[in-house]
């Protein structure tokens, strides 16, 4: 009787004062190693690989938006120069063309926009100048999308909305074979 | 003189830390699920540029990873200062890149793989030479989706 009495009195408590101290050094190494994830970015489809070069010229002029990123990360928009934070607003109205002009594209469904660099520019203004393009055909997208069904447009969506909004409003973009005028680093 | 030692005494001795393990508990299991450990070492400097439209990542086992930038200050004696290609954990050239994908490809399930995607992380001050020799490799191993890494941007 008195050998239980003393195994009780032993595993009557375990002392937890030290489990703090436990979690604590858990909880620092794993807010040492810690990289909260930024897994975002722009999503493309690159087209599949052929050995010739598709050919923009067959197409009406008005259709194609051409834009050219010299190595002076410089932006050449059919012809004029441009800033990159123009991009966005003058490709929307290319793209829908409002007033029915004639030298903008003619409809949606027909618009291709052309977009060349060279082997000298930066990554960070193309990726800029493909996120206005991008930008601009999501702004378009939500208008349209507001427009019939009242919601934004977004990943979200059912596929067949999403369907019916891009089968109006496709995303078609051509990426040359970029030119090698400027220095590489 | 005696007023303040009575005060003193009154007042309850300790505050209870009983609950401390469980408020250290709740932060420790926020910061596990957060977490993600890097299965490689960046050998290359990657600062991705800003962007606005962008779209997450979703299934992690989905994607492959490929860095391009310029290696870093103790890597620089053996491999200079051009931007290089990181495959993994070191570094890669172009020809390596089919090989790389199908060691990727074989560890998804069948029906999942046309889902991969490839992340291309690559700084923001590289030139586009070879990211297009990159992005050309890409589309000859017919690994189509891509994603540019980039950082989110208030508009």
């Amino acid at each position: 009787m008195g050998k239980t009495s003393t195994r009780d009195r032993m595993s009557n408590e375990i002392n937890a004062g030290s489990m703090a101290d436990i979690a604590f050094l858990l909880l620092i190494f794993f807010l040492v190693t810690t990289t909260i994830a930024e897994d975002k970015g722009i999503t493309v489809k690159l087209p599949v690989w052929s050995e010739e070069e598709p050919d923009i010229t067959k197409l009406k002029k008005r259709n194609v938006y051409a834009v050219l990123v010299n190595a002076q990360n410089q932006l050449l928009v059919r012809g004029e120069l441009m800033r990159v934070e123009d991009l966005r607003n003058n490709a929307k109205e290319f793209i829908s063309n409002p007033y029915g002009r004639e030298d903008l594209a003619e409809k949606p469904t027909r618009a291709i926009i052309s977009l060349k660099n060279d082997r000298g520019t930066e990554y960070g203004t193309y990726l800029g100048v493909y996120n206005e393009l991008k930008g601009a055909y999501n702004d378009l997208w939500t208008d349209l999308a507001q427009k019939k069904y009242g919601v934004d447009y977004s990943d979200d969506l059912p596929v067949a909305w999403k369907k019916a909004i891009r089968e109006e409003i496709p995303f078609v973009i051509s990426e040359a074979e970029p030119t090698s005028f400027g220095e590489e680093n | 003189m005696s007023k303040f030692q009575k005060k003193r005494g009154k007042t309850s001795p300790a505050i209870s830390t009983a609950s401390l393990p469980d408020i250290v508990f709740m932060l420790l299991f926020f910061f596990m699920v957060v977490t993600v450990l890097r299965d490689s070492e960046l050998m290359v400097k990657v600062s991705t540029p800003f962007a606005s439209e962008l779209t997450k990542l979703e299934e992690k086992s989905l994607v492959n990873y490929l860095y391009i930038g310029k290696p870093l200050q103790k890597y620089q004696k053996v491999y200079g200062t051009k931007p290089r290609m990181q495959l993994g954990d070191k570094f890669a050239d172009l020809r390596e890149i089919p090989l790389f994908l199908e060691r990727h490809k074989v560890k998804v399930p069948e029906a999942k793989r046309p889902k991969i995607t490839s992340s291309l992380r690559v700084d923001g001050e590289v030139t586009m030479g070879i990211v297009q020799d990159v992005k050309t490799a890409l589309r000859k191993s017919n690994q189509l989706k891509v994603n540019y890494s980039a950082k989110k941007s208030s508009k």
